[in-house]
């Protein structure tokens, strides 16, 4: 009970979850796709041959569009799930905190999506096989991945939590994450640029996973763009817990 | 013996529970000590799911006070909900996992000491040790029934609150469930819902009636059976009941 971060509870709730993923055709399902996509999106659309440089840009490059469909579908089944089958009922009345469910559940699915990430590790032998990559990009690179299916999860663990239908779950999180890749595009600016103060524009901007994203990916460690993910995750998880403790018997 | 038998294991005081423009539960006070089975009767919709899953924490009451072995719900909800046993309605649980894994994960999260010996302890306890290796969902509802029986009883709490735990079983499974609770009675404060009114006579030793989130009577088995003229259950019950219904509307219309 020492760590309020990693306590019993949580640790029970996160082994108990990631069992649950594996224990269901989800984790499977998920791990083939997003292998088979990211190898795609790789060799073809990124045209890692072609580009003739020793590095992984052209596969962390779509990362975020891959996470865009995948995240939500394996965060969408965290609370929708509960409340539909009335679990919900049943671990909300075990001793623990809100905060320890929320934790618990968004824990074991980004250990999830992270085993998924680790198992792209054949990409990184075959870049250090052909040449002589800068591997601390590469593995800043895996470090902003792993932070954007961070930031992508706690918006749709939030977001599950609102609905018992997965499907809801699903599109509305899949819609709010494509938001947040493109706020700092025109799409979404424009919609602002008109009406909103110059300071409310520039704050719609930087709350973009891309700008953040590629920053990281190219190398750039940079504090900022590590505050704003713990920042975003922190904001999304907190929203989590006020949904749960108001909604979580409708 | 000490102060805690003193206190009452179950107290509630004025609970009140509005959902918007629904007033789910009016004003209901009971107490239940150790020792006893209250058995919680109503209607449909009277409010007894509403009511207990306030005393296990569920829900937040509206107004009112829930306190179990001295301590408030709200105030204290951890140190509470540590000594009740909860079966909710309808058994819930989590589909995709076998039933030792469950209540495996039950203990882990409860701090049960010897949580593997207890586990295999409460598997033969229930009659559970055929199907320990199956995922719930391929359970039949009977088992299903014992599996959440089995997540309340694991941890050997002083409250046991069960939320109709013979529905939907057949005459055998129910006479094995309230052997079950009529062995564990004595030492336990234990509230079982149900709309089979013969459960009270089987295992309670004092029953309650609410009706549109109102408390109606409060009383033993014999005191409800004799309300009616027939010194039966359902009479009694249909009296108690119609006759609320019929004063309810009376105000309505004055």
């Amino acid at each position: 009970m020492n760590n309020f971060l990693f306590n019993r509870n949580i640790r029970a709730i996160f082994k108990r979850e990631l069992y649950s993923y594996f224990n269901t055709p989800v984790a499977y399902v998920f791990i083939i796709i997003f292998l088979f996509l990211a190898g795609i999106f790789t060799f073809y659309l990124g045209a890692f041959y072609e580009r003739g440089q020793a590095d992984l840009e052209p596969f962390f490059n779509f990362h975020p569009w891959l996470y865009l469909f995948l995240i939500p579908a394996i965060a969408m089944r965290l609370w929708s799930e509960e409340r539909k089958s009335g679990a919900i009922e049943l671990l909300m009345t075990l001793p623990i905190t809100t905060l320890d469910a929320v934790l618990g559940k968004y824990f074991a699915a980004w250990c999830f999506s992270g085993i998924a990430l680790c198992l792209t590790v054949p990409m990184w032998f075959t870049v250090n096989y052909l040449g002589d990559p800068d591997n601390t990009v590469i593995l800043a690179g895996y470090l902003g991945s792993l932070l954007l299916a961070g930031g992508f999860l706690a918006v749709g663990s939030c977001i599950s939590a609102l609905s018992k239908s997965q499907v809801i779950a699903f599109v509305i999180s899949v819609v709010l994450c494509f938001l947040f890749i493109l706020s700092g595009f025109p799409l979404v600016l424009d919609f602002f640029q008109g009406w909103a103060p110059q300071f409310l524009v520039e704050l719609v901007a930087s709350l973009s996973f891309l700008t953040h994203f590629d920053s990281i990916s190219k190398g750039m460690l940079d504090l900022r763009d590590l505050i704003y993910y713990l920042v975003f995750i922190t904001f999304w998880l907190y929203a989590n817990v006020v949904v749960i403790n108001t909604r979580k018997a409708d | 013996m000490t102060d805690t038998d003193q206190i009452p294991a179950i107290e509630v005081k004025a609970l009140d529970k509005r959902f918007g423009p629904i007033h789910a539960v009016r004003d209901v006070s009971f107490s239940v000590r150790r020792g006893e089975v209250l058995g919680f009767l109503g209607p449909n919709g009277a409010g007894k799911s509403t009511t207990m899953k306030m005393i296990t924490g569920f829900l937040e009451p509206t107004a009112g006070t829930v306190r179990v072995n001295g301590r408030d719900i709200v105030a204290e909800p951890i140190a509470v909900k540590k000594s009740i046993g909860y079966l909710p309605e309808g058994a819930p649980a989590y589909a995709e996992m076998t039933a030792t894994r469950f209540l495996e994960f039950i203990a882990a999260v409860r701090g049960v000491d010897n949580a593997q010996r207890r586990v295999d302890e409460i598997i033969q306890r229930i009659n559970l040790d055929g199907v320990r290796h199956q995922t719930i969902d391929t359970l039949s509802k009977g088992f299903k029934r014992r599996v959440g029986l089995a997540q309340a009883l694991l941890h050997d709490p002083d409250v046991l609150i069960m939320d109709e735990p013979t529905d939907g079983l057949d005459p055998n499974q129910k006479h094995e469930v309230r052997q079950l609770i009529k062995e564990m009675a004595e030492k336990k404060a234990i509230v079982i819902s149900t709309h089979i009114l013969e459960e009270v006579d089987a295992v309670c030793s004092r029953a309650i009636i609410i009706a549109a989130g109102q408390l109606l009577f409060d009383g033993t088995p014999a005191a409800l059976r004799a309300k009616s003229d027939k010194n039966d259950y359902d009479d009694a019950f249909r009296t108690i009941t119609t006759r609320f219904y019929a004063s309810q509307g009376k105000a309505e219309q004055s």
